[in-house]
C-alpha cells in the first residue's frame, strides 16, 4: 500500500479527507480531469496547477498505443514524460471495452482489441494491463474489470461480475510495484444489488488500498444510479478512498459526495468546453448562443479564474468554434469550476456546514424549486434536509 | 451665423498653414463647412496620454459600467540613425515609448509584431504570454477585419476597447488591415466603395467608415489606414487606381479620426512599379500621420525586386517616423526589410511553422560563434526541426539547449513528438511559445548587431549559415 487516507471531517455519510500519495497530497472530495493521451486538451501543466488540479487521469489503452509503454518506461515514467509533478491515475483500459465494443472480443483470457492504428489484434489481459500500468508509473492504477453497460440485462452481468473478481486476483499477482503504486479494485454487478454486494465483499476481502464503483455513468436512469452508489459506499470500508468512475455532472458529484464517495473523473467539463458550453453555478451557459454576442458580463461573476476575471461572454462567443483559443479558455474555466466545486465540498464538510452548502447549491441550480425526485430520494438517505429547496407539491 | 462660419473656416485654414503638412486646397470640402466644430489645438505626433491607466474593476453581477480608458499613445524615437552608406545603409535603431507616465521600458526596434486572432495569439493565452521576453512580446498585431462579424463595435466600445476585451492592458496593439492567414486582401473584389478580404466567413467588403468604426471602438495604439493592396502582376492601370484609392481612403480615415492622425500609419502602396511607389510615398508623407504602413508587399513580388521597391519608398519617407510592413515573414525577408530601414514587421512565419510541427533552432548568436561552429550543428537544416520525425521519439533534450522559454524549460522533444502524433492541441501551444520566443530572440540579435555596427556582417553570416546545408547535400559529380 502506497497511500495514507485520513478523514478530516464528516457529515453523516459524507467525508472530507487528506489522501497522501507518492507524488502528491490531495484533498477529497476531489474531481480528476481526464488527460487521455498524456495531456489535458489545450492546457499546460502550469495552468493546471494554477487551476488547482490535484490528480489527472491517463488512459492505458491510448498510451500503450502511442507513445507505447516501453517508451514511457524508458524515459522514466509518465510523470517525467509529461513533466507533471502532482498525482496521476491510470485507467486499466477496461472502459474502452464498452466504448469501443465493435472492435473488442471479451474472453476469460482477456480482451482482444483491433488496434485502431494499424488493425492488428491487441490482447489486453489483466497481467498485460497491470504490466503497462507499472511501466507508466501512476500513483493509482486500476484493475482490469469486465465492464458491461448498465442498460444490458441478463446473465452477462453476473458473468462479468465474477470475472472481475477472478481478474482482480490476476491483477494483484501481476502487480510488481505495490510500494509505489496503489491498485484499486472496481466494483461491478450492473444495477443488481445482490451482485453488487457479492462483488463488494469479494474485493474487500482482498484488502486493497482503495475501491472504485464502476459500470455506472453509462445511460442508466438516475434513480438506479444513486442507489448503487449508496449501497456500495455503505458496504465499502470507512478507512479507504472510494472512487466513482465516470461521474462528472456537478449535481451528480454533490449527491455522490453526500452519500460517501471521495473521487470522481469525467471528460464532461473539458469536452463540453470544446463545444462552447461553460459550467456555471446555475447549470450551463451555451456561449455559441446569439444572445451571448452582446453580453458584457463575465461567464460566471462568482468565479475568480483567469477567464472570468478578464473576459466577457461576448468576446468568448466570438472565439468559440472559430479559434482554438476559445476551447482553451473555456476548458480553463470549466476545470476551474470543477476544482472550486471540489474545494467547496471539502471545506464545507471540514467546517461543519455541508448541509447548508448542499442547499445553496441546489437552490442555485433549481431556483424554481424543481429539484429532481432522485436527488430528493438520495438526500433523504444521505440525511440532508433539502425540503427548503423543493417547491411545495401542488395538492 | 455667417460670421461664425467664417471664423471657423479661417481657424481651420490657419491651423493647416501652421502644420508642416499641406492639404490640397479643397480641404475641408465645402459641403462640410456648416457642420465643422472648431478643431482642437494642433496636435503634434508626439502627444503623450496624461490619464492614468485604468485598472480592472472587481467582479460584480451587474453589467460592466462603461469604461473610459484614455487611449495610450505611442511615441517613436530613432535612437541610432541609419549610416546612410553601404549595403545596409538604411538600417536604424529606434524605440517605442508608451505614454501615460508608466514605468514600462520602451520597445526597441526593429521589432516583431506578434500576430493575433481577434486580439489574442492563436494558441498562447494571456497567462502564458508573460513568460515571453519582456518588453519585446508586448507588441501585438491587430487585424480589424477579424471584428467584422463579431463582437459588434458597440459591444467592443462598451467593454472599453481591445486592451480591456482581451485582458492585455499592458500590451501595445498595432493594427493593419488584413493578416496573412485568414483575412487576405482580395484585389479583385476591391472597388471604389471599399477593400475586399477573403475571410473564413466569405468575402467581405469594408469601407473607410466601417473600418474607422472598428478602429475607434478597438482603440489600438497605432493603426494603418485602409489600403488597396494589389499583387505584383496587376496591370499598370490597376496599380494606379490602387494608389488613388489608397490616398483617398487615407484622407477619409483621417477625417474620421478623432486624434487627427496621432496614431495613424499612412498606407503606402504602388505594387511593383518604382515610380508609382515613389509618388505614393511622397503623397502620403504630406499627410498628418505619425508613421507609415508599407502595403502590398509579400503579395507576389520576387525577393530581388523587393529591395529596390522598399528602398524607393524609405528613401522618401521622413526619417523620424516609424515604418511598418506586413507579410515579410521569413528571416531573410526581415533582414532585407531592416536593411531598407523598416522598423516593425508582422510575420506569420511562426504560425505556419507551428501548424506544421516545426520548431526554430537556428543559432541566435551568429556573430559570437565562429563560422565553423555553425556548420557542426547536426539538425536538419540548421534553421528548424520537424518534431513529427521519429528520430525525436526518445529525445529527452529540450528543443533548443539553454532556451529560456516555457516549452524548453518544462518539456522535451520526445513529449512534443508524442503530442504531434496524437494530434493534441497542446503541441501547437507549446510550439507557438517556443517559436515566438526564438523569433523574438532573432530580432534581439539584429538589434545587437546594429548597436555594434556589425549588421552587414551579421546579415552575411546569417545567410551563409542557412545555405550551408544545401551545399553539403550536393553529391560529388
Amino acid at each position: 500500500m502506497a497511500l495514507q487516507f485520513e478523514v478530516v471531517g464528516r457529515f453523516n455519510r459524507a467525508r472530507a479527507s487528506k489522501l497522501t500519495l507518492p507524488h502528491y497530497v490531495v484533498q477529497t472530495p476531489m474531481f480528476m480531469p481526464v488527460g487521455t493521451q498524456g495531456t489535458i486538451k489545450g492546457l499546460t501543466n502550469r495552468q493546471l496547477e494554477d487551476i488547482g488540479c490535484q490528480i489527472i487521469l491517463g488512459n492505458t489503452y491510448h498510451l500503450a498505443l502511442r507513445p507505447g509503454a516501453e517508451l514511457i518506461d524508458e524515459l522514466g515514467g509518465l510523470h517525467k514524460f509529461m513533466n507533471w509533478k502532482r498525482g496521476l491515475l491510470t485507467d486499466s483500459g477496461g472502459f474502452q471495452m464498452v466504448s469501443l465494443l465493435h472492435l473488442a472480443d471479451i474472453t476469460e483470457e482477456g480482451v482482444t482489441f483491433q488496434s485502431p492504428v494499424d488493425g492488428k489484434p491487441m490482447l489486453l489481459t489483466p497481467e498485460e494491463s497491470i504490466q503497462i500500468q507499472n511501466k507508466i508509473g501512476a500513483d493509482i492504477i486500476m484493475a482490469l474489470d469486465d465492464v458491461v453497460r448498465t442498460t444490458i440485462t441478463g446473465p452477462r452481468i453476473e458473468e462479468a461480475m465474477y470475472r472481475t473478481l477472478r481478474w482482480m486476483d490476476r491483477c494483484i499477482a501481476a502487480h510488481k510495484r505495490p510500494d509505489a503504486q496503489n491498485l484499486f479494485g472496481i466494483v461491478q454487478g450492473g444495477l443488481d444489488p445482490v451482485l453488487r454486494d457479492i462483488c463488494v465483499r469479494g474485493l474487500v476481502e482482498r484488502n486493497l488500498p482503495g475501491y472504485a464503483i464502476g459500470g455506472l455513468a453509462g445511460g442508466e436512469d438516475k434513480d438506479s444510479f444513486w442507489r448503487v452508489v449508496a449501497q456500495c459506499t455503505a458496504a465499502l470500508p470507512e478507512d479507504k478512498p472510494r472512487y466513482v468512475m465516470g461521474v462528472g455532472y456537478p449535481l451528480d458529484i454533490v449527491v455522490c459526495s453526500a452519500l460517501g464517495a471521495d473521487m470522481y473523473d469525467c471528460v464532461y467539463p473539458t469536452r463540453t468546453a470544446r463545444f462552447g458550453t461553460a459550467l456555471v453555478p446555475e447549470g450551463v451557459l451555451k456561449l455559441k448562443h446569439n444572445a451571448m454576442a452582446s453580453d458584457e458580463r463575465p461567464i460566471d461573476s462568482t468565479c475568480s479564474c483567469m477567464v472570468c476575471k478578464n473576459y466577457t461572454r461576448a468576446y468568448i462567443h466570438s472565439l468559440v468554434t472559430r479559434d482554438a483559443m476559445g476551447s482553451q479558455l473555456l476548458s480553463y474555466h470549466n476545470l476551474s469550476y470543477m476544482m472550486r466545486l471540489s474545494k467547496d465540498l471539502h471545506m464545507s464538510i471540514v467546517e461543519g456546514r455541508f448541509p447548508e452548502y448542499v442547499r445553496g447549491f441546489l437552490r442555485t441550480q433549481f431556483p424554481k424549486g424543481d429539484v429532481p425526485q432522485w436527488v430528493c430520494n438520495a438526500m433523504e438517505v444521505a440525511g440532508i434536509d433539502i425540503s427548503s429547496c423543493c417547491a411545495p407539491v401542488p395538492v | 451665423m455667417h460670421v461664425q462660419a467664417a471664423k471657423t473656416v479661417s481657424h481651420i485654414l490657419h491651423n493647416c498653414r501652421q502644420s508642416e503638412n499641406s492639404y490640397p486646397r479643397s480641404y475641408p470640402p465645402k459641403t462640410l463647412l456648416p457642420f465643422l466644430t472648431p478643431p482642437k489645438t494642433p496636435t503634434l505626433s508626439f502627444r503623450l496620454a496624461s490619464a492614468p491607466i485604468k485598472t480592472r474593476e472587481p467582479n460584480t453581477n451587474k453589467t460592466k459600467s462603461k469604461v473610459s480608458i484614455q487611449v495610450r499613445l505611442m511615441r517613436f524615437v530613432v535612437t541610432k540613425p541609419s549610416a546612410g552608406a553601404g549595403v545596409a545603409g538604411k538600417a536604424r535603431l529606434g524605440a517605442l515609448y508608451l505614454g501615460g507616465g508608466g514605468a514600462a521600458p520602451p520597445i526597441e526596434t526593429p521589432a516583431l509584431v506578434v500576430p493575433t486572432r481577434r486580439g489574442l495569439p492563436s494558441f498562447i493565452s494571456r497567462d502564458l504570454l508573460d513568460r515571453l521576453p519582456y518588453p519585446d512580446s508586448l507588441l501585438l498585431h491587430l487585424c480589424p477585419i477579424h471584428f467584422i462579424v463579431c463582437p459588434s463595435t458597440r459591444t467592443i466600445k462598451n467593454i472599453g476597447g481591445v486592451h480591456e476585451m482581451v485582458g492585455l492592458q499592458d500590451h501595445f496593439f498595432i493594427a493593419s488591415p488584413g493578416d496573412s492567414v485568414e483575412s487576405l486582401p482580395e484585389h479583385g473584389g476591391t472597388n471604389k466603395i471599399g477593400a475586399a478580404f477573403e475571410t473564413p466567413s466569405g468575402r467581405r467588403l469594408i469601407n473607410p467608415k466601417d473600418y474607422m468604426d472598428i478602429i475607434s471602438s478597438t482603440r489600438p495604439n497605432l493603426w494603418a489606414s485602409l489600403a488597396d493592396e494589389v499583387p505584383a502582376w496587376v496591370t499598370e492601370k490597376r496599380n494606379r487606381l490602387s494608389i488613388d484609392r489608397t490616398l483617398k481612403w487615407l484622407d477619409d480615415c483621417l477625417s474620421l479620426d478623432q486624434e487627427k492622425g496621432a496614431s495613424t500609419l499612412g498606407a503606402v502602396v504602388g505594387g511593383p512599379n518604382i515610380e508609382h511607389r515613389k509618388k505614393c510615398a511622397t503623397e502620403v508623407s504630406m499627410r498628418n500621420v505619425s508613421g507609415f504602413y508599407l502595403g502590398g508587399f509579400g503579395l507576389g513580388e520576387s525577393i530581388e525586386e523587393r529591395s529596390a521597391l522598399l528602398n524607393a519608398v524609405t528613401n522618401i519617407l521622413p526619417e523620424e517616423k516609424i515604418r511598418f510592413v506586413s507579410r515579410l515573414g521569413l528571416p531573410e525577408e526581415v533582414l532585407q526589410g531592416v536593411a531598407a530601414g523598416i522598423d516593425l514587421f508582422d510575420s506569420t512565419y511562426i504560425y505556419h511553422l507551428t501548424l506544421g510541427g516545426f520548431a526554430l533552432v537556428f543559432p541566435l548568436d551568429i556573430l559570437g560563434e565562429a563560422p565553423e561552429a555553425l556548420l557542426r550543428n547536426s539538425s536538419n537544416d540548421y534553421t528548424k526541426i520537424n518534431l513529427h520525425a521519429t528520430i525525436y521519439r526518445k529525445d529527452t533534450s529540450p528543443i533548443v539547449d539553454k532556451c529560456s522559454c516555457y516549452t524548453c524549460q518544462d518539456h522535451t522533444r520526445a513529449y512534443l513528438n508524442h503530442l504531434l502524433n496524437v494530434h493534441e492541441m497542446l503541441a501547437q501551444i507549446l510550439l507557438e511559445i517556443h517559436n515566438t520566443h526564438h523569433y523574438l530572440g532573432f530580432f534581439r540579435s539584429i538589434r545587437r548587431a546594429l548597436k555594434q555596427e556589425k549588421f552587414e556582417l551579421f546579415r552575411e553570416r546569417f545567410m551563409e549559415s542557412r545555405r550551408v546545408h544545401l551545399t553539403e547535400a550536393v553529391p560529388y559529380s
